[in-house]
């Protein structure tokens, strides 16, 4: 075949009229993959038997009637894949084989999708550069200079140098949307509590989402459809009983706390631009306060670090074949942070306090979606920087997540959206938060957005 | 110096629920082989997630309601931290503030909480080796801790057997010692009695563990007491450990200090969301929790009128009470007699069909009365020396004839057949 297609459309159209079959689908992307992952590190496994396997069951049914027959799907390495190795981006499970897989692959099996490989990701999800994977960085596919992002790293590198159609993620404090946002793709961190994460390896329960990358909004929504509700396995998940309500009308909020002095100029320039561009299309557009936003990143890495030290426990060395020694640098100060403020004398000056304070930031949201439908965001404060750029000030990397935790604390959808590139010709995107369960809303925006930009997918390589 | 004993219990009772506590396992795990009895969640391998058994929580809150405890509006899980080979996840998933229960009391001692947890797996030392079976792990277990109110080893005994008769009462559990579905742990002090002076708590205490049998309940505090008592009367306050007993040496020895205590880093279990209980709804199926041994006893002294060590030995079998009273509703004119037959003769365990058990009892009482004509000549001999009673019963006063019963009794001994009494004396005094 030609071209590999780059939607899940043009895919099904292609299977249906014959044009390609599942098989052809398949060696495309695995040529893809042997020609490029050496250089660009973003599978750690490959699955070419299985992927071949369950091809081949749906070329022999033929209809591809199901949602996403013959989708090419990839897994960020911390999603449990039954017999498929599954080692978190660390090495303390470099040999883990898992004897389940999550919710979220089992789902995608049941809808056609071809699992293709296991990708890279910072150890643990902890990171946002992709660089603390102990399997080493992904480089950008835009850019071999530069990183991905992460922790994701890999789902956004597999995605755009077209190794797979679609990849999934997980998202704890950006880690879905801000690879997103530097590889110009498509991200989204759903509602807390409408994905399952049963089978996801946990970093920090009370904020991790499942992600899912793709090249459009018409895939994501097609993904988030397949993925959602409820499977008696994540007891916070719900299943939405909110009604797709189609609006005529909708008004944006841009808070006026983002405008920060970290925010480089061209993201600034790509926030403004897609205010005039909603406003050109009659989409009201005001600013909001959001005053608890400075207590963003505090809040975040007290919460967060708390309850990595509490979930990384297992990894006592007693069972998963390595011990406490293989923990990168991250796992590590994570894990001291987290015992730090949970401890007696402490917690109530950091984990109770910050607990706290993450209530006041909810009620910040919910006031402002009294009068604004979503709000815009810049993903990350800067444009994607260079390997090894940040890597001697971790302080500095966690200011990466200052527009990106917002969502994971409050629980609410996040959309990235890929709009335009920098200068050195990097992707800039930007995202679009809104209430709880209102992942379709915030999808119809997107696409009045991207028919207005007419934007049209692109791959790296 | 003379010392008052201070006991608090936190007693630990397994459930008899289908499965585990956040898991579909079965929760039975006595007996299997090791390590069969398990999943993802109970195992905690990475990437599961725990989803809390209604079953449990309302077990616990039935014990609750029981015990007049206040039960939570709000409740929630936490984590409990601290490694162990046999806690596969590096916590237990436990509850701190907002228990399920606050409160209550049970023969008049009080209660602080009731609280529910999910329990470890079991570590198997042998040949120089450790090996952990986890077919326990994640078992629901019900905590109720109470106050520090117990003065004596017989308070202690008094209190945990009603506890384990009340479990069993409710089918909440056996609460057997023996098979560890209830197991005791005892915090033992010692206060300064001084005369005159208001009573002051002691500023320490000894936890003692693992105790898992009446038995050695008994030993073991009584052992702590007088290691205690000589401490202090040596001048000593004993240290804050966690001791353990040795029943070769009938002592207690130490198994833990306070220094190297644990910092359990509680939090919130975020993977559970928090419960909403409504108060209203569980006082409603409170009004049908099936009897309380308490009410029990009443019932057998008031309605059956049993002597107390019947009362005792029937109540503390629910199974055999509940035999008594199917039986004494069918003849309620031999409730003693069925009891009698039961407790000294354990005719129950012949017949397990209550009816079966009264024929047997009227074909032994037949042949155990009086014959007809002894009966008769009694009843002559009555009736001879109580006109007056004749007269008032023919002027309409028939409840004199108890009087005229009780008298025939009286001449036959007590062996008299009732009915048998009943129906000739009705014939005389008709004539």
């Amino acid at each position: 075949m030609n071209n590999i297609p780059l939607t899940i459309k043009e895919t099904q159209d292609g299977l249906k009229s014959k044009k390609f079959n599942a098989v052809e689908l398949v060696d495309s992307y695995l040529a893809q993959i042997k020609k490029y992952n050496n250089e660009y590190n973003i599978f750690l496994t490959v699955t070419e038997e299985e992927a071949y396997k369950k091809a081949r069951e749906i070329d022999r049914k033929g209809s591809y009637a199901t949602p996403l027959a013959g989708v090419v799907t990839a897994f960020k390495d911390i999603f449990l894949t039954k017999s498929v190795r599954t080692t978190a981006g660390s090495k303390i499970l470099e040999n883990y084989v898992p004897q389940y897989s999550a919710t979220t692959v089992k789902k995608i099996e049941e809808a056609g999708g071809i699992m293709i490989g296991k990708l890279n990701c910072d150890a643990f999800a902890h990171g946002a550069s992709g660089e603390n994977s102990d399997y080493g960085p992904t480089l950008n596919p835009w850019n071999k200079e530069y990183v991905t992002g992460g922790s994701s790293s890999g789902s956004a590198g597999a995605v755009s140098a077209n190794m797979s159609l679609v990849a999934l993620g997980s998202d704890t404090g950006g880690s879905t949307r801000q690879p997103a946002g530097f590889c110009d793709l498509v991200g989204l961190k759903p509602t807390y509590g409408s994905i399952s994460r049963y089978g996801v390896i946990a970093m920090s329960s009370s904020l991790d989402t499942v992600g899912t990358l793709t090249h459009t909004v018409d895939d994501m929504e097609i993904m988030y459809d397949v993925l959602k509700g409820e499977d008696g396995l994540d007891g916070t998940v719900k299943n939405s009983k909110a009604q797709i309500i189609k609006k005529s009308k909708f008004k944006i909020g841009i808070a006026k706390e983002y405008f920060i002095d970290g925010l480089d100029a061209e993201v600034e320039k790509t926030i403004l631009e897609v205010k005039k561009t909603y406003e050109k299309i009659g989409v009201e557009v005001v600013e909001i306060s959001l005053p608890h936003t400075k207590y963003m990143v505090p809040v975040y890495y007290i919460v967060m670090t708390a309850e990595v030290s509490s979930n990384l426990g297992r990894f006592d060395g007693i069972r998963y074949g390595f011990d406490r020694s293989k923990f990168g640098e991250e796992a590590k100060r994570r894990i001291m942070l987290g015992s730090y403020v949970l401890s007696a004398g402490y917690y109530d000056a950091y984990y109770e306090k910050a607990m706290r304070v993450r209530t006041k930031i909810i009620n910040d949201f919910n006031d402002a979606f009294k009068t604004v439908d979503a709000i815009i965001s810049p993903i990350s404060p800067t444009p994607p920087f260079k390997i090894g750029e940040n890597t001697n000030d971790p302080l500095k990397m966690y200011l990466e997540d200052v527009y990106t935790t917002t969502a994971n604390l409050v629980g609410i959808p996040s959309l990235a959206i890929p709009s335009s590139f920098s200068k050195f010709g990097l992707p800039i995107g930007f995202q679009l938060m809104g209430p709880r369960f209102s992942e379709h809303q915030l999808f119809e925006l997107a696409k009045k957005y991207h028919k207005e930009i007419d934007f049209k997918p692109r791959v790296a390589i | 110096m003379q010392y008052q004993t201070v006991i608090g219990l936190e007693v630990h009772i397994e459930p008899n629920t289908k499965s585990k506590m956040f898991c579909g396992c079965s929760q039975d795990h006595f007996g299997k082989k090791p390590n069969t009895n398990t999943c993802p969640i109970c195992l905690g391998l990475p990437g599961a997630l725990p989803v809390a058994n209604k079953e449990a929580i309302n077990k616990t809150i039935k014990l609750g309601l029981a015990l007049g405890s206040k039960i939570s509006e709000y409740s929630n899980f936490y984590r409990k931290h601290y490694f162990y080979p046999d806690l596969p996840k590096g916590f237990q998933t436990s509850q701190k503030d907002s228990p399920f229960c606050i409160g209550g009391e049970l023969m008049g001692f009080k209660i602080n909480h009731i609280h529910l947890e999910e329990d470890a797996g079991k570590l198997i030392h042998s040949q120089g080796k450790s090996l952990v079976d986890f077919n326990r792990s994640g078992c629901a277990l019900i905590e109720l801790v109470t106050e520090p109110v117990f003065h004596s080893v017989a308070d202690v005994l008094k209190f945990t057997k009603e506890l384990q008769l009340v479990a069993k009462y409710l089918d909440i559990s056996n609460a057997d010692m023996e098979k560890g579905t209830m197991r005791l742990e005892a915090n033992i002090s010692l206060a300064r009695e001084i005369p005159n002076a208001k009573f002051q708590m002691p500023n320490y205490k000894v936890e003692l563990k693992n105790i898992n049998s009446f038995r050695f309940l008994e030993k073991a505090i009584e052992a702590e007491i007088r290691r205690q008592e000589l401490e202090l009367s040596e001048g000593r306050t004993p240290i804050q450990e966690t001791r353990g007993y040795d029943e070769n040496t009938k002592k207690t020895f130490s198994q833990r200090t306070k220094e190297d205590s644990h910092d359990y880093r509680y939090f919130i279990e975020p993977d559970l969301p928090g419960l909403v209980l409504e108060n209203s709804k569980f006082e409603i199926r409170n009004s049908k929790i099936t009897e309380l041994p308490e009410q029990k006893r009443k019932k057998f002294a008031e309605q059956y009128k049993l002597p107390k060590d019947y009362i005792e030995i029937l109540a503390s079998d629910l199974g055999r009470a509940n035999y008594f009273e199917t039986a004494a509703k069918l003849s309620p004119d031999l409730s003693k007699t069925i009891a009698n037959a039961m407790i000294n003769k354990n005719l129950d365990k012949e017949y397990p069909e209550p009816e079966e058990f009264i024929k047997k009892i009227r074909e032994l009482e037949d042949k155990s009365y009086e014959s007809e004509q002894s009966t008769q000549n009694a009843i002559k001999t009555v009736l001879s020396e109580n006109p007056e009673i004749i007269t008032s019963y023919r002027s309409g006063k028939t409840q004199v004839i108890g009087f005229l019963i009780g008298q025939v009794q009286k001449q036959l001994q007590g062996q008299g057949n009732p009915k048998l009494i009943m129906e000739i004396l009705a014939k005389e005094l008709q004539k």
